[in-house]
């Protein structure tokens, strides 16, 4: 690891001041410190914010309140997100292992980085380690890059699925800086790369994520269907987050989130207003496949990636609408 | 100063902010139970139990881990000593070169402490309910610690004979 220096936060504010001052953050570090030992990320000053609170789940009439320090595998041994946002315990348990659940954090696995081995691999072109230099991904080996929301200067997916099930569970992102605290819907958090990949999300200098919000529970039935190499400990090919209510067996109200399909996690209106109002079948889910995918582009290692979807898709709301 | 609880005893953290959880129980405090795999937090060989909680130790600096009680092998048995769960390995060949068998043991003690708990995982049918445990729910909890020889069966075997002689409570501190 490249030298640096280490501070200790014991407040928000403290941890804003020195972020100010140019250091970066770090709590569970799973993501962070295995960056650092590959020098891909070289921070000069780290400033820990494990001392700084936030690690509390808070109840209220507006939802749940999940500080930023929270632990994943605390988060979804939480009684109340077992029993109202299953879909949220169920994306988390999907991930990583035990071990990595017990020391990654609600803010941190949000800004969790990509897994793209070319980002990884500092010999290799990456527009996002190294903005300039070009993209290995586009024509390498890019079987678990992103078909939706890619751009000439970056292909990679964002990895988790913490935030997928977020992103339809409607959270919204709190964060504090410089500039005073401000919330941030989780559908606006995650950056799509654009021509300035290096940013992952829409954080400016100096802001901390503070705590997630879930809005109350919808209700709805809620399912998280992840498909992977392994049976377990592997990032999702695809994922698909569903939170879908019936009446008088029609689909009434409907949240998709895809993960590992897009740049970003991914959510598109137009397949949930497809699906609205209309009967369960798999014409359907052919038709809300043709929706969400009509954009879909592969690099050639990943082109299976668009059919999967759309089986997963199909799967997931065939899951979510049988009653 | 920044310290650590290193079973049971303290210890003044390293003063290089780089030193890894992992070389410094190694290295600095002699306690080479604890293994280096990938040094990724892939296999799981370095995990260790921190306040109570399985982790990588070659994912976390030390000097993350001032207050923290730090439990390793060196803790939970000896040659001479073996915990349950030790026995449990041997006498169901758990192992075959034994490097990833440390990790093994760590993760499994904590494993029982998250079922004793009610902890549902990805294969649970119902999160919302304490899980019945099965041999797919021991599979899916072990499965941050790889064995490159694949004791894998003989490794859940060992567990599901601690847990059925063992009632969880009991089974957690074994």
């Amino acid at each position: 690891m490249k030298a640096f220096t280490l501070d200790h936060a014991d407040s928000s504010a403290s941890a804003i001041t020195a972020m100010a001052a140019g250091a970066r953050t770090i709590a569970g570090g799973t993501n962070l410190v295995d960056l650092m030992k590959l020098q891909v990320e070289v921070p000069d000053k780290l400033v820990s914010i494990r001392s700084i609170g936030l690690n509390d789940i808070t109840q209220d009439d507006d939802g749940l309140l999940i500080g930023a320090l929270v632990s994943n595998a605390d988060c979804a041994a939480d009684t109340r997100v077992r029993q109202s946002w299953p879909l949220l315990a169920k994306a988390i348990l999907a991930g990583a292992s035990p071990q990595l659940r017990n020391r990654a954090t609600t803010g941190g696995n949000l800004c969790q980085r990509t897994r793209c081995g070319y980002f990884y691999d500092t010999t290799q072109a990456c527009n996002k380690r190294e903005p300039g230099r070009g993209c290995a991904a586009r024509e390498g080996f890019n079987r678990i890059h992103a078909v939706l929301g890619t751009s000439e200067a970056c292909i990679a997916t964002y990895p988790g699925d913490m935030a997928v099930a977020m992103l339809a569970l409607d959270a919204v992102v709190l964060v504090d800086g410089p500039g005073g605290a401000r919330e941030i819907p989780i559908a606006r958090f995650h950056r799509q790369p654009g021509d300035d990949p290096s940013r992952d999300n829409v954080l400016e200098d100096g802001e901390l994520i503070t705590a997630v919000r879930l809005p109350a529970p919808t209700g709805g039935v809620q399912v998280y269907r992840k498909v992977r190499d392994r049976a377990s400990y592997a990032f999702a090919l695809v994922s698909v987050a569903a939170d879908v209510t019936m009446v008088q067996g029609r689909i009434a109200r409907c949240a998709l989130a895809f993960g590992s399909l897009g740049t970003v996690p991914w959510r598109d209106a137009a397949v949930e207003d497809l699906l609205v109002g209309e009967t369960p079948s798999p014409a359907l889910y052919t038709r809300a496949a043709e929706v969400l995918l009509k954009d879909a582009r592969g690099f050639g290692a990943n082109d299976f990636k668009i059919p999967l979807t759309a089986r997963a898709l199909a799967a997931t709301l065939h899951e979510a609408t049988k009653g | 100063m920044l310290t650590a609880c290193v079973n049971g005893t303290d210890h003044p953290l390293p003063s290089d902010p780089r030193r890894t959880l992992l070389d410094w129980l190694r290295d600095d405090l002699a306690l080479p139970g604890t293994k280096k795999g990938c040094d990724h937090g892939q296999c799981g060989a370095c995990t260790v139990i921190v306040d109570g909680r399985r982790m990588n130790s070659c994912l976390s600096l030390a000097q993350l881990h001032h207050g923290d009680s730090i439990e390793t092998i060196e803790s939970i048995g000896s040659a001479d000593k073996l915990s349950v769960l030790q026995k449990a390995f041997v006498t169901h060949d758990g192992f075959q070169c034994g490097y990833c068998t440390p990790g093994q043991i760590c993760s499994a003690k904590a494993l029982m402490q998250e079922l004793s708990d009610g902890w549902a995982s990805a294969v649970s049918d119902d999160i919302t309910v304490t899980p019945a445990i099965t041999k797919e729910e021991l599979r899916e909890r072990m499965s941050g610690n790889l064995c490159r020889c694949g004791a894998y069966s003989n490794i859940i075997a060992a567990l599901e004979e601690v847990l059925a002689d063992h009632p969880l409570h009991e089974g957690a501190s074994a």
